[in-house]
C-alpha cells in the first residue's frame, strides 16, 4: 500500500429536496487500499457510491476519484474505474468468451487486446474448458469470479465493488478474496459497498456510514478495540443503535 | 418429531438439486439448513410446504405425509418463501388483512401470537408493503405467515439482505417465537447465524454435510487454526499455501486461519519461514474454530 | 365464502392501484371506438373543387348549382381548357375536377346518357373515393329527379346521405368488431398477467400453501374482469349510440348476455394462457400474438371470412371472436333474436366449456 491517496472525498454532500441522503463526508482512500464502505440499507453509502463513480452529481462538497474531479469530469473518472455489483453482473445468455469480449469492447479495448486479456483470464481461472459455456449455467461462485476479472479488464485505478460475496459459499469467497487482495497487491484500490459485515472484515480500513454520515473510520482491528467488540457485526450494532 | 425427511431427492433435468437428505426436526425446536446460495436449500423447503414433489424419498411435517395429506398440511404451516412474497401494493394492514382472510382467521384472532412484531410496523400499517424498507418487510412477511397460528414455521432465508440490526432483532423475534411452541425451520447462507439454532444442518450441492448442535460442530473439528497475520496479506497467503505442512490456508478477515498437516505444530519454525520470506510483523496465534471452518473442512 | 370475498375485494385493490393500467383500459376502447369512427368515416365537408363545363347550358348550370349548394363541396374555380385541369391541381386547393361534357342537355334528351368525368386527386385514395360516390350520388339524384319530374315536384332529398355513403355503413361493422378486441384484450389478457403476476412476484407461493381452493383463485383473479368487461362493453355500444348514431336493432338484453357469455370465454383463455406463462411478459406475448392477431385477422373484422383461402376459412372456425362478431353483428344492425343466432351462441358456449375444463385441468396445485 502506498500513500498516494486515489479518492480524496472532502464534505461531500447530496441532497434530495429537504432530505440530506449523504451529508459531508470526508475520507481519503490510499493506492492499493480495500477499503470498505458500510451502512444499512438507506444510510446514504449507495449515494455516495453513485457520486464517487460520477454518475449523480454533489449538491455540495468536492472529491477527486484517480485525480479527477466528479463534478465536472465524470467522463475521465469512468474510464479510470472498474463496478462489479452482485445484481448485475454478466449476461447468462452469453458464453463466457463473449461477455469478455463484450465488456472489452465497451471498455476501448482494441482487438488484440481483447484476445490477448481474454485467454489471460480464463487461464487464471481455470475456465478453459468452460469458455465457450453459457454464464447462466455456471455456479454463482465462478460467475463473481468472472466478473470481477471482467471489471479488471481495462487495469482500472479502482474497482468499486457491491456486496460482491454475498450468499456464495464459503470456499469459493476465499478465493475471491484473494483475488482481491493480489489485485491490491498490484496497487489497485478495492472499495467495497456492502451491509455484509463478514465482508467488512476483509478490509484494511472501513467506513461506517449511519444517516447519511460517516460514524467511524478505522481498521477494523481498531475499530472492534474501540468498541470493544468480537465482530464487525457488533461495532456496527453499537454504533448504528447509538 | 414434528419434521421427518427421510431419504429426499429431487433433480432438474441433469442437475441434482437434492441428493439423498434425511433428517428429522423435534417438536419445539429451532433447526437452521445453513449453505450458500444454490445449495439446494429453497428446493428442501418447497417440497417440505407441499409445492414441490420429491423424486424420491418420504417426509412427513407435523406428523402428516407430504403426499397423501398436503391439504392439512398446508393449513398448519407457516411458509415465508426466500423472496419478498407479500403485495407490493396493499398497505401492510391491508396484506395482513388479506392472509389472514384467506386462512379463515382474523388479525384479532391471533393478534396474540404476532402482537411483538406487529407493534414495530403498525407506525406503517398506511404505508404500501412496496415502500416499507428490507426489515421492516420481513418483519410483515414474519406476521403474514404467522396470521393463522402455524404449529410448524418454515422460513426460507428470512434475513438474506437484510442489515445487521434488523438482523439481529429479527432472530430475537424467531427466538421468543420458539418459546412459544412453534417448531421453526429456518435456512441461511450466514454461517454466523448458525449458532442460534438448537441444531443445524449443513448443506452443499444438495448434500448434507453435517447434522448436530453448532457446539458440537466445532468441537468436532479435526484440527488446531491458527491466525496468522503479516503486513502484506497476499503475500502471506501465497506462502502459507506454498509451506510443505500447510493443510488448508483461508482467509479469515484481518486473519488467515491456518491448519497444519502434523498434530503438532511448531509455531515458531512457520514464524520464522514467513518472515524468512519478506514478510514484516508475522503473528501466530491458536485460535477457536468456528462453523465456517467446519463447513470448509467438511466441503473440501 | 368469507376467504373468496377477501380474495375480490384484494383484486380490485390491484386493479384501482395501478393507475396506468386502469387509464389503458378505459381509456383503450373510448379511443379505439372514436378512432375507427372518425378515421373511417371520412365524411367530407365544402372540399374546393373546379368545375370544366363544356356544354354551358341550362341542364348543367343546374347539376353545377346543386352540387356548389350542397354543403360537401365549394367550387372553387370554373375553368375554362383542358389544359389547366392540371394546373388547378397543382396549385392544391382543388381536390377534383367536374369534367362535363359538350352538348350535355343534348345528348341526355337524345340519348338519355350524358357524361361527367370526376377527375380526383388520388393522392389521399379514401377521400378520392368518397368525393366520387358524393358526386355520383348529386348526380343520380338530380337525375331521379328529372325523371320523376313530369308528375312531381321537382326536389332533392337528404336521403342520399345515408343511402349513397357506404363508408358509413363500415363505421357500423367496426363496432362489433373493436368491441370484440376490447372485451378480448381485457379479458383474456388482464386476467393472464394477473395470475403470472403473482407467480413472478413468488405470492403464488404463499397462496398454493394457503387453504384457498384452486378455482377460488381463478375464479376470483376473474370476477373483477368480468366487471371491468361488462363495464367496457356498455362503454362501447353507448359511445357508438351517442357519437355515431348508430342503431342497434335487436335486444340490447341479448346483446348483454352474450357480451357476458363472450367475456367469460375469453377469461377462459386468460386462465388457459397462465397456466402455460410463467411470466408476465410470455403472458402478454401469448395473448397478443395467439389471441389478438386472430381476432383481427381472422374473424371477418376487417377481411372477410368469405374471401379468404379455404384454410383459412377453416382456421377462423376455431377463433371464438369469429362468432361472437357474427352474432353482435346479428342483434346490432339486423335485429336479429336468438333464434337466428342460436347456433353461433352454441358454438361459443361449447368453446367456454372446453377451455374452463381444460385450465382447470391444467391449473398447478404445486410449482412446476
Amino acid at each position: 500500500m502506498e500513500d498516494k491517496k486515489v479518492i480524496e472525498v472532502n464534505g461531500l454532500t447530496k441532497m434530495f429536496g429537504d432530505f440530506t441522503a449523504v451529508s459531508a463526508i470526508t475520507f481519503d482512500v490510499k493506492k492499493g487500499e480495500i477499503f470498505g464502505f458500510l451502512g444499512a440499507n438507506g444510510a446514504g453509502k449507495t449515494t455516495a457510491m453513485k457520486m464517487l463513480i460520477g454518475i449523480s452529481k454533489p449538491t455540495a462538497g468536492e472529491a477527486k476519484v484517480a485525480g479527477y474531479d466528479v463534478a465536472s469530469e465524470a467522463e475521465e473518472i469512468k474510464k479510470n474505474i472498474g463496478y462489479m455489483s452482485q445484481k448485475f453482473a454478466l449476461y447468462d445468455d452469453l458464453t463466457v468468451k463473449e461477455n469478455i469480449t463484450f465488456f472489452g469492447g465497451i471498455y476501448g479495448l482494441t482487438r488484440s487486446q481483447i484476445k490477448e486479456k481474454t485467454n489471460e483470464l480464463i487461464e487464471e481461472l481455470g475456465l478453459q474448458d468452460h469458455k465457450d459455456k453459457l454464464v447462466g449455467s455456471l455456479p454463482l461462485g465462478w460467475k463473481q469470479k468472472i466478473s470481477f476479472s471482467v471489471s479488471l479488464l481495462h487495469d482500472p485505478k479502482i474497482v468499486f465493488l457491491d456486496e460482491p460475496t454475498g450468499g456464495v459459499d464459503p470456499i469459493t469467497r476465499r478465493q475471491f478474496w484473494e483475488m482481491i487482495y493480489k489485485s491490491a497487491d498490484k496497487g489497485t484500490t478495492i472499495f467495497v459497498t456492502t451491509h455484509y459485515m463478514d465482508e467488512a472484515e476483509y478490509c484494511d480500513r472501513v467506513s461506517i456510514m449511519v444517516n447519511g454520515k460517516i460514524e467511524a473510520l478505522d481498521s477494523p482491528k481498531k475499530l472492534k478495540e474501540l468498541h470493544q467488540a468480537d465482530t464487525m457485526n457488533d461495532v456496527f450494532l453499537k454504533l448504528a443503535r447509538g | 418429531m414434528s419434521i421427518v425427511v427421510d431419504s429426499i431427492s429431487k433433480s432438474y433435468n441433469s442437475l441434482k438439486a437434492l441428493n439423498n437428505i434425511s433428517f428429522d426436526v423435534k417438536e419445539g425446536e429451532l433447526f437452521g439448513l445453513i449453505g450458500p446460495d444454490g445449495a439446494g436449500k429453497t428446493t428442501l423447503f418447497r417440497i417440505l410446504v407441499t409445492l414441490l414433489f420429491a423424486d424420491e424419498g418420504k417426509a412427513s411435517v407435523a406428523g402428516l405425509d407430504l403426499v397423501e395429506d398436503y391439504k392439512t398440511i398446508r393449513e398448519s404451516v407457516g411458509y415465508m418463501p426466500g423472496r419478498f412474497s407479500l403485495y407490493q401494493d396493499l398497505t401492510v394492514e391491508e396484506n395482513l388483512k388479506f392472509f389472514a382472510t384467506i386462512f379463515g382467521t382474523s388479525i384479532a384472532e391471533n393478534y396474540d401470537l404476532i402482537a411483538d412484531i406487529y407493534v414495530q410496523i403498525e407506525p406503517f400499517k398506511n404505508r404500501r408493503a412496496g415502500k416499507l424498507s428490507g426489515g421492516m418487510k420481513q418483519k410483515l412477511a414474519l406476521c403474514c405467515a404467522l396470521i393463522h397460528k402455524p404449529t410448524v414455521l418454515f422460513l426460507d432465508e428470512p434475513t438474506t439482505g437484510v442489515d445487521p440490526v434488523s438482523r439481529k432483532e429479527f432472530w430475537e423475534m424467531i427466538k421468543r417465537l420458539q418459546q412459544k411452541g412453534i417448531t421453526i425451520l429456518v435456512s441461511t447462507p450466514y454461517m454466523d447465524e448458525a449458532a442460534l439454532c438448537d441444531r443445524i444442518a449443513l448443506i452443499q450441492d444438495g448434500s448434507l454435510l453435517q447434522i448436530d448442535t453448532p457446539e458440537a460442530i466445532i468441537k468436532k473439528y479435526p484440527k488446531s487454526i491458527y491466525n496468522v497475520s503479516a503486513d502484506n496479506m497476499y503475500e502471506l497467503i501465497q506462502r502459507l499455501k506454498a509451506y510443505e505442512y500447510s493443510h488448508s490456508v483461508y482467509p479469515f478477515g484481518e486473519y488467515v486461519h491456518y491448519t497444519d498437516k502434523r498434530t503438532h505444530v511448531n509455531t515458531d519454525e512457520l514464524k520464522r519461514y514467513l518472515s524468512g520470506h519478506s514478510l514484516a510483523n508475522v503473528s501466530i496465534d491458536i485460535t477457536e474454530p468456528t462453523i465456517e471452518d467446519a463447513f470448509m473442512e467438511l466441503a473440501k | 365464502m368469507k376467504r373468496f370475498r377477501g380474495f375480490v375485494i384484494k383484486e380490485f385493490y390491484h386493479i384501482f392501484r395501478d393507475k396506468r393500467s386502469l387509464f389503458i383500459l378505459f381509456g383503450m376502447p373510448i379511443a379505439q371506438i372514436l378512432l375507427f369512427g372518425f378515421a373511417i368515416t371520412n365524411e367530407i365537408n365544402n372540399v374546393d373543387i373546379a368545375v370544366l363545363d363544356h356544354s354551358k347550358d341550362a341542364t348543367t348550370k343546374e347539376i353545377i348549382n346543386k352540387i356548389s349548394a350542397s354543403s360537401y363541396f365549394t367550387i372553387d374555380q370554373f375553368i375554362e381548357r383542358e389544359a389547366d385541369i392540371e394546373t388547378a391541381f397543382k396549385q392544391g386547393k382543388v381536390k377534383a375536377v367536374l369534367n362535363i361534357e359538350k352538348d350535355f342537355s343534348k345528348k341526355l334528351i337524345a340519348e338519355s346518357k350524358a357524361e361527367v368525368l370526376i377527375i380526383t386527386d388520388a393522392t389521399d385514395p379514401n377521400t378520392a373515393n368518397t368525393i366520387y360516390n358524393y358526386v355520383t350520388a348529386i348526380l343520380q339524384n338530380y337525375q331521379q329527379g328529372k325523371n320523376k319530374g313530369s308528375n312531381m315536384p321537382y326536389q332533392i332529398t337528404p336521403r342520399t346521405r345515408m343511402v349513397y355513403n357506404p363508408e358509413l355503413k363500415s363505421v357500423f361493422m367496426f363496432v362489433p368488431g373493436v368491441m370484440t378486441i376490447i372485451l378480448m384484450l381485457v379479458s383474456a389478457m388482464m386476467t393472464s398477467i394477473s395470475i403470472t403476476r403473482e407467480k413472478e412476484l413468488g405470492t403464488m407461493e404463499i397462496l398454493l400453501v394457503s387453504p384457498l381452493k384452486p378455482f377460488q383463485v381463478i375464479v376470483g383473479k376473474v370476477v373483477p374482469y368480468i366487471f371491468l368487461s361488462v363495464i367496457n362493453a356498455i362503454i362501447i355500444v353507448v359511445l357508438s349510440i351517442f357519437v355515431f348514431k348508430m342503431p342497434v336493432e335487436g335486444s340490447l338484453f341479448l346483446l348483454g348476455l352474450e357480451s357476458v357469455l363472450f367475456i367469460i370465454t375469453a377469461l377462459a383463455l386468460g386462465i388457459l394462457i397462465s397456466t402455460i406463462a410463467g411470466t408476465q411478459q410470455t403472458a402478454m406475448m401469448i395473448s397478443l400474438m395467439g389471441l389478438m392477431l386472430p381476432v383481427i385477422l381472422l374473424s371477418g373484422f376487417i377481411f372477410p371470412v368469405a374471401s379468404m383461402p379455404y384454410i383459412l376459412q377453416l382456421i377462423s372456425n376455431i377463433v371464438p371472436a369469429k362468432w361472437f362478431i357474427i352474432i353482435i353483428k346479428g342483434i346490432m344492425l339486423k335485429g336479429v333474436g336468438l333464434q337466428f343466432i342460436w347456433k353461433e351462441t352454441l358454438i361459443l358456449l361449447g368453446m367456454t366449456v372446453f377451455f374452463i375444463g381444460l385450465s382447470v385441468k391444467k391449473y398447478k396445485i404445486r410449482l412446476e
